[in-house]
């Protein structure tokens, strides 16, 4: 029976722009190389109808002191590492990672408060450590946050460093450094596009070039609101491609912290049977939430199991076909 | 496609009589576009118009149904292709494929542990939904034969894989009245196949490598009397079934093309080189657009993270999940331990008792029913107010449990705090944190 099909195509008017993390010795840096994300001109992985220039990039964590809240599978894969985050830099590079992002959580006013030197200091290290471009967090607190990023800024000058998070509560020390020395922002907002609209305008009032703003539109890890981050971040691709230019930058998904705090990850005792395998199931559980999550348009994915990067990767290779 | 009101106009007889209770029949017209009116009330319309009006008001993609009875499978009758335009309706079903060559015994329990597998998350019992049996064996007979064993051990249900129609024939005679999916009908074999689903009345896939060729075959099995259709459009790696996937749906929905308005089956251990790579494949078949999806493995590590996403991806984004009330214990609290309140809204409960949990330190989380709204929404609808709490408190006797009358409310809602010491005559009233992430520092402080 002769039917024809002809299948529908969007003409998309917007695209995402393009943002790229580390500089090398000829722009002022020191990174071995650099990594570009962005640039979709069509939805997640449809080559069909635009092109998606840059494959989704994927970041280790690190921290600068011991995680000793973290899950013992996480402990296990990193050994000692995980106490010197130059070593656990090196380790990440070597498993693959495309970024580092290092977490600052040494300096919580909680935790040891360390000081600013202190935070210059271990992002030194660290850039000495990998010849990969960097994310650096503070503790997540914003006081603090302020302090130690903007010695880090100025410590790591002209390397093209992501500085995070910037929020709406403190986000004019941040962009400030990043203005000053020639960084890039993460700009984080609660699950929704219109809070991460108008972050991105206040940040673009200050003069930021927005090929310099990364944004995190918050994520809930599977089974822990992930489908709200999904839909999120959809609704921020179509945005951007239909021309809403608040919305073209870049999505990052902090996917392995969250993902590893979910109880399914982080213990193995008193749970049911129907778990199943504790490592396969936490993999499976950083590695659904982060795939899930590239195909609703994230294009940096920070990750923290070893083995998880791999799996992503492949299913990056395969979704870019 | 859904017809606008003036189309349905031009089918009605104009006569403007009121008999359907409405002043004209344009009136009518509208009613019935916008669902709020049935076309049995008009006396004088057509068999013609109504053959029209019936044709264009089936859903762009087909209900199938696959097995009787409670565990039945319903997919298909989609709407929109991004979840957030409105919500996602029929979850795709989960099946494990075992084979003909199994030893009998080893296939019989692993149809009870497919069968038996079962999980709870958020008050929501969670299931794999059936097996599916292949004719690995090449053999008739003992197709057959696994066919009338998965009968007598499983109500969920199935779907029968084999290539040659006679193997299909045989399992049917056996399993027929299960109404299993049958797979597939090809370029090859679609004439018998379609007789096989239309002498059962049992769905049937059909399976061609291009959208051309497999528009084609479902016609030509339509033609021949099946109704209940799944579509198999033949890719297997994760960038040509997102796109396959992607423009089947979007031309039922966009276009209206009926000759491929119907549910999808994904096989995502084909093609795959590892478990891991097979569940990501499963993962994205979950989120775009499959129906039926047939697993090689399973394994709970596998099978939870997948029914759990399903799950999140078919939430009703307008309608959230709620936890139910009553008194949560996290970290083992003891009498002593801090008493914290907040709402069933899924996510305020997962984000405040995750902090909790993550800062190590006891305490009792008591829920209040919020109607699923999250501690500002719900203040302000009233559904979070000093009455509901202190109703809570008494419903699930809170008092017993702990030693000093003390409770924790949101800072959000910190204004509540007066109230509260009247509702709860004797109890000192705390405000807490106005975000989760502040809890851990809160509870270190905590006497």
């Amino acid at each position: 029976m002769p039917v024809t099909v002809q299948t529908p195509q969007e003409k998309w008017t917007g695209k995402v722009r393009e943002v790229t993390l580390g500089a090398t010795a000829s722009s002022g840096g020191t990174r071995k190389q650099v990594v570009t994300v962005g640039g979709e001109s069509t939805l997640p992985f449809l080559t069909f109808e635009g092109s998606i220039p840059h494959p989704p990039a994927l970041a280790l964590e690190v921290q600068d002191r011991f995680p000793a809240d973290w899950s013992a599978l996480l402990k296990e894969a990193w050994g000692d590492a995980l106490r010197d985050p130059a070593e656990w830099a090196k380790k990440a590079e070597e498993a693959g990672a495309d970024l580092i992002a290092l977490k600052l959580q040494s300096a919580h006013p909680e935790g040891d408060n360390t000081d600013a030197a202190h935070a210059a200091a271990a992002v030194k290290a660290v850039l000495a450590a990998t010849g990969l471009p960097l994310i650096v967090y503070g503790p997540g607190q914003a006081d603090k946050d302020n302090e130690v990023l903007v010695a880090v800024a100025e410590a790591a000058k002209g390397e093209r460093v992501a500085l995070g998070n910037c929020e709406d509560k403190n986000y004019r020390t941040i962009v400030a450094a990043a203005l000053a020395h020639g960084h890039l922002v993460v700009a984080k907002t609660p699950i929704d596009v219109n809070l991460a609209k108008q972050l991105n305008i206040l940040i673009g009032d200050m003069r930021l070039d927005p090929d310099r703003i990364l944004m995190d539109s918050t994520t809930g890890a599977l089974g822990y609101g992930v489908e709200y981050s999904y839909s999120v971040m959809e609704r921020l691709r179509i945005a951007a491609l239909t021309g809403d230019s608040m919305t073209q930058m870049p999505l990052l998904s902090t996917t392995g912290e969250e993902a590893w705090r979910a109880k399914e990850s982080k213990v193995n005792e008193g749970v049911p049977a129907a778990w199943g395998d504790w490592k396969q199931r936490s993999i499976n559980w950083e590695v659904l939430t982060a795939t899930a999550l590239i195909e609703a348009g994230a294009d940096i994915v920070v990750l923290r199991h070893p083995e998880s990067i791999k799996a992503i990767k492949h299913a990056i290779a395969g979704l870019m076909g | 496609m859904a017809l606008s009101g003036l189309e349905i106009y031009k089918l009605l007889p104009k006569t403007n009589c009121k008999e359907c209770g409405q002043p004209t029949c344009l009136a009518f017209a509208m009613k019935l576009a916008a669902k709020q009116a049935d076309l049995s009330a008009c006396p004088y319309v057509s068999e013609q118009s109504k053959a029209a009006l019936a044709a264009a008001s089936a859903p762009p993609i087909r209900l199938v149904t696959i097995g009787t009875g409670d565990k039945k499978l319903e997919v298909g009758n989609e709407t929109v292709l991004f979840r957030h335009d409105k919500t996602f309706f029929h979850k795709p079903g989960l099946f494990v494929r075992l084979t003909d060559k199994m030893p009998m015994a080893e296939f019989e329990a692993a149809v009870a542990k497919v069968k038996d597998y079962s999980i709870e998350r958020v008050g929501i019992t969670m299931r794999v939904d059936g097996i599916a049996i292949e004719n690995a064996s090449g053999d008739a007979a003992t197709f057959a034969g696994f066919a009338a064993a998965a009968v007598a051990k499983t109500d969920q249900p199935f779907v029968l894989m084999a290539a040659t129609p006679a193997a299909m024939a045989a399992a049917l005679e056996k399993a027929g009245t299960a109404i299993p999916l049958i797979y597939a009908a090809t370029a090859e074999n679609w004439k018998e196949m379609a007789d096989l689903a239309a002498k059962y009345k049992a769905p049937l896939a059909v399976r061609a490598d291009s959208l051309q060729a497999l528009a084609e075959l479902a016609e030509q099995v339509k033609g021949a009397g099946v109704e209940d259709i799944v579509l198999d459009p033949g890719m297997r790696d994760l960038h040509g079934s997102l796109v396959a996937l992607t423009q089947l749906r979007r031309l039922a929905l966009k276009s209206n093309f009926r000759p491929l308005g119907y549910p999808i089956i994904t096989f995502p251990g084909e093609g795959a080189d590892s478990v891991q790579d097979e569940t990501v494949r499963a993962a994205q078949h979950i989120a775009k657009y499959a129906g039926v999806i047939v697993l090689d493995h399973f394994e709970p590590a596998i099978a939870y993270p997948l029914l759990t996403l399903r799950q999140n991806i078919y939430t009703d984004p307008q309608k959230p999940i709620q936890v139910s009330p009553g008194v949560y214990e996290i970290n083992a609290p003891k009498p002593e331990s801090p008493l914290l309140v907040t709402t069933n809204f899924s996510l305020t409960y997962f984000s405040v008792a995750g902090e909790v949990e993550g800062s190590g330190k006891p305490a009792w989380l008591l829920i209040v029913d919020s109607e699923g709204m999250s501690v500002l929404t719900s203040w302000a609808a009233g559904k979070f107010d000093a009455e509901k709490i202190a109703r809570s408190v008494k419903q699930f006797d809170v008092a017993s449990k702990i030693a000093r009358q003390k409770i924790v409310i949101p800072g959000l809602v910190a204004g509540l705090s007066g109230e509260l010491e009247e509702e709860l005559p004797g109890w000192e009233i705390r405000v807490g944190p106005r975000e989760a992430i502040d809890i851990p520092a809160y509870l270190k402080a905590w006497s």
